[in-house]
């Protein structure tokens, strides 16, 4: 067996888990300002993902640990080479976690705008960014023999990498509008159905445009018809997450859209197979599943790390989401927090 | 380029500043978490109001530090990609490893365990929901471990093995990684001085209370169990700096020798408490010394011999070639000192604090419960200046004889890219300082609620219990 590509499914595995999962709470701060018509609703909203996004949030730092651990030489070219978004999105991290926290702790109406505020950009900027670094690696930099990026911010400011992005902003956008419908009763159901609807076209568009892109960009490659496959097969679980919300299956349309985001995630690394940050400047200088991995001995040891913790984590995060599956209502909400 | 424009200089700013910024954070959720899951295990077992009542409270200043140390805790694992890249493809197949360790075994659990305990007092029963916090509690230490372990291989780099071709270091013993002698010193040190904190916290809370005669008899129980906890800890924390000190003159002989300023190899090295003159020591006009005693926290023997500052250098220059293998002498020196004396006035107050309540008595001079307040910072400045000194006093090294900083810094990222997230960082921590400060402060003068009560709202009505599920 492959280590360095088992540790290449492992470390895709663990963003898909963080974007399928992130992707929700992302999805709900962005659309408070589209679901919520007062303060009580606000508060419904954040307590949808309350006990949750801190736990959703934690796959990233797990994600980005493991990429450190089985792949240094990739992680070192991406956050050297992306410095400047890695920064937002950080900024972006911090905004929205204190804000879950603190938002509550004040009572003045101008306090909670301000945290409100900081919510929805603090959800939205990682939302974007997320999708416009991850087509950039697919799509591949200028990278120089040392495995530096040489181009700068602007460079990673292309079209495609800003239809990326927007794939990603508006597929985790209607991905939270879901969770919305599926974690509340009432008015706030009804609302969140009427949004996914109209946000659910939208993203079926940008996201099939990307797709097909995606896939076009990679006609040579010899695995092309994988990539087809999983483009198809997320662009097919897209418009079957439209149509359960449409015909008001929750649990269907939540889960289809979970499958989306997985299977687009796929799409773009078996795109990218076997490199891992294609180099535009000369293919030689490209980090690859091989040349930027760890030693067979930290792959050993990491993937016994990884068969025995994995399936616990699954499993007591499984359990989390179980514990607080009941919907959550207007009434449940205090009226004032404590 | 303008010289301070200098992307070495700022990354090492920035990741001094982000670090100590980490660790206001760190030491409270590290030391409260275990003294909640106490007085929660209290409360189950005895089932006396007053421990629920302590619990909720120091449970919500708990949480309230918890989401910064969150937060920030990214930052710094992203750090070493953004601006030590160098850094990272050179140890990453070794450090990466614990990293990934904490992530999987650690962070998953305390970040399932905390949305538990916030959101599972009614949903919970009583013992699952106390097993949350202690697994919380453990998995918080662990976390900090594998992060000690990591922090061990730049101090001392063991189980590696260089390789010439792909010019890294590449593991080859995790068990050696883990079982790294500073880091099994380092992790009962800092556990030890961060429940200090936690404690002197406590008692701030507690005094403070009881200086307005409130709350009685929950916070006499705050204060006893903080202050004998705060001087268990100091005892924890001397004794297992003694052995930190031991493995540090074995590993680092330079740091040791630094800390005390000592240019010449000397035996029977006499200890300066304080010294009067140019801080380098290079000439001294006053000093209180105590003899030997240098020798002794080096050696474990009063006629040891401890290599001093100038012949390390010497030393060091024929091994490694020519350079600068010093650390900037004045901040070792005072960082070191500043850690003890803190750490250990921490202590004595407790002492004379557990002295002056004894057997149910409660002092009635003001200055008395002022002090206790006010001198709830010391052993949180003891650990900052500890970590000052434990990474100041490795350098020129980023990991010691291995690579040294200016070699671990990220070779495309320019001076204004550092300068623009030194800059947004200072600016967004220092804010988030303010508010955390303020809410903390708002939490422990409020006090324990009537959570007994907590069905009747204030029109007399009731709330639906469960909605106690729903904080935010």
């Amino acid at each position: 067996m492959d280590l360095a590509l088992l540790w290449f499914g492992i470390v895709g595995f663990l963003f898909i888990g963080y974007f399928v999962l992130d992707g929700f709470d992302f999805g709900v701060g962005m659309s408070m300002p589209f679901l919520a018509k007062d303060d009580t609703d606000k508060r419904l909203l954040i307590n949808t993902i309350g006990p949750v996004w801190d736990l959703n949030e934690t796959w990233l730092i797990v994600a980005g640990a493991s990429l450190f651990a089985a792949f240094p030489y990739w992680y070192a070219t991406l956050f050297d080479g992306f410095y400047l978004a890695l920064l937002l999105i950080l900024l972006a991290l911090i905004a929205r976690g204190v804000s879950f926290e603190y938002r509550r702790l004040g009572k003045s109406p101008r306090w909670k705008a301000w945290f409100d505020g900081m919510i929805v950009v603090g959800s939205a900027v990682p939302a974007l960014l997320w999708g416009v670094a991850f087509a950039n690696i697919v799509q591949g930099v200028a990278i120089d023999e040392t495995g530096t990026y040489t181009g700068s911010l602007f460079d990673l400011l292309n079209v495609y990498a800003i239809l990326g992005g927007l794939t990603t902003l508006l597929l985790f956008f209607t991905h939270g509008v879901q969770f919305v419908a599926l974690k509340t009763e009432g008015e706030m159901r009804e609302r969140a159905h009427a949004l996914a609807k109209r946000s659910g076209l939208l993203t079926i568009v940008v996201a099939a445009a990307f797709l097909v892109w995606t896939a076009v960009q990679h006609l040579d490659v010899a695995h092309l018809p994988l990539i087809v496959a999983l483009a198809g097969g997320a662009a097919v679980a897209l418009i079957g997450s439209w149509l359960a919300n449409a015909g008001g299956h929750e649990r269907w349309a939540f889960g289809l859209m979970a499958t989306t985001i997985a299977l687009a995630v796929g799409t773009i690394l078996a795109a990218m197979y076997p490199n891992v940050m294609p180099s535009t400047t000369d293919p030689a200088f490209s980090l690859t599943i091989e040349n930027a991995s760890s030693s067979a001995y930290t792959l050993q040891i990491m993937t016994w790390l990884a068969v025995f913790s994995m399936p616990l984590v699954l499993a007591y995060q499984g359990w989390t989401y179980w514990v607080f599956r009941k919907r959550l209502t207007r009434d449940l909400i205090p009226a004032d927090a404590h | 380029m303008l010289e301070w424009l200098d992307p070495l200089l700022l990354a090492r700013w920035q990741f001094g500043l982000t670090t100590l910024y980490h660790f206001l954070f760190v030491p409270l959720t590290i030391g409260m978490v275990v003294l909640v899951a106490i007085l929660q295990t209290a409360w189950v077992r005895t089932g006396k109001l007053k421990y629920l009542h302590l619990t909720r409270l120091f449970g919500k200043i708990f949480l309230i530090n918890f989401a910064m140390g969150v937060v920030t805790g990214i930052v710094q694992e992203f750090q070493f990609g953004m601006n030590w890249s160098d850094y990272s493809r050179f140890v990453g197949d070794v450090f990466g490893a614990p990293l990934a360790m904490e992530g999987l075994l650690a962070f998953f659990l305390e970040a399932t365990m905390i949305g538990l305990w916030i959101f599972g007092w009614d949903k919970l029963p009583a013992k699952l929901h106390l097993a949350t916090i202690w697994m919380l509690a453990i998995s918080t230490t662990l976390s900090a471990y594998f992060i000690l372990a990591a922090n061990a291989f730049m101090q001392n780099p063991v189980g590696f093995a260089i390789n010439e071709e792909r010019g890294r270091a590449e593991l080859t013993d995790i068990v050696a990684v883990l079982t790294n002698p500073v880091a099994l010193a380092q992790f009962p040190h800092t556990i030890f001085a961060a429940t200090m904190f936690a404690a002197v916290v406590m008692v701030a809370v507690a005094a403070f209370h009881l200086s307005r005669g409130q709350h009685i008899d929950e916070m006499r129980t705050a204060l006893r169990f903080g202050l004998i906890t705060n001087i268990v800890c100091f005892a924890g924390v001397a004794l297992t700096g003694d052995q930190l000190s031991l493995i540090m003159v074995e590993t680092q002989p330079m740091k040791m020798a630094a800390a005390e300023a000592l240019y010449t190899t000397t035996a029977g090295a006499s200890f300066s408490i304080f010294t009067w003159g140019t801080p380098d020591g290079s000439s001294e006009l006053f000093s209180i010394r105590i003899p030997y005693v240098l020798s002794f926290l080096s050696t474990q023997d009063f006629m040891g011999t401890v290599e001093g500052i100038n012949d390390l250098q010497a030393q060091y220059q024929s091994e490694f070639g020519p350079g600068d293998y010093t650390p900037i002498i004045w901040v070792t020196y005072w960082s070191f000192r500043w850690m003890i004396g803190l750490g250990a006035l921490a202590a004595l107050i407790s002492v004379v604090g557990l002295w002056l309540t004894r057997g149910g008595r409660t002092p009635q001079q003001n200055w008395v419960w002022k002090v206790a307040i006010w001198s709830a910072p010391l052993p949180l400045v003891a650990s900052l200046v500890g970590w000052i000194f434990t990474e100041m006093g490795r350098q020129p090294w980023i990991v010691f004889g291995l690579m040294k900083t200016e070699d671990g810094v990220s070779p495309g990222v320019t001076g204004f890219e550092v300068l623009l997230s030194l800059v947004a960082f200072t600016l967004i921590y220092g804010a988030l300082a303010v508010v955390e400060f303020k809410l903390i402060v708002k939490a422990a003068v409020e006090g324990p609620k009537d959570w007994d009560k907590y069905d009747a709202d204030e029109d007399g009505g009731t709330v639906d219990p469960r909605s106690l599920a729903t904080v935010y």
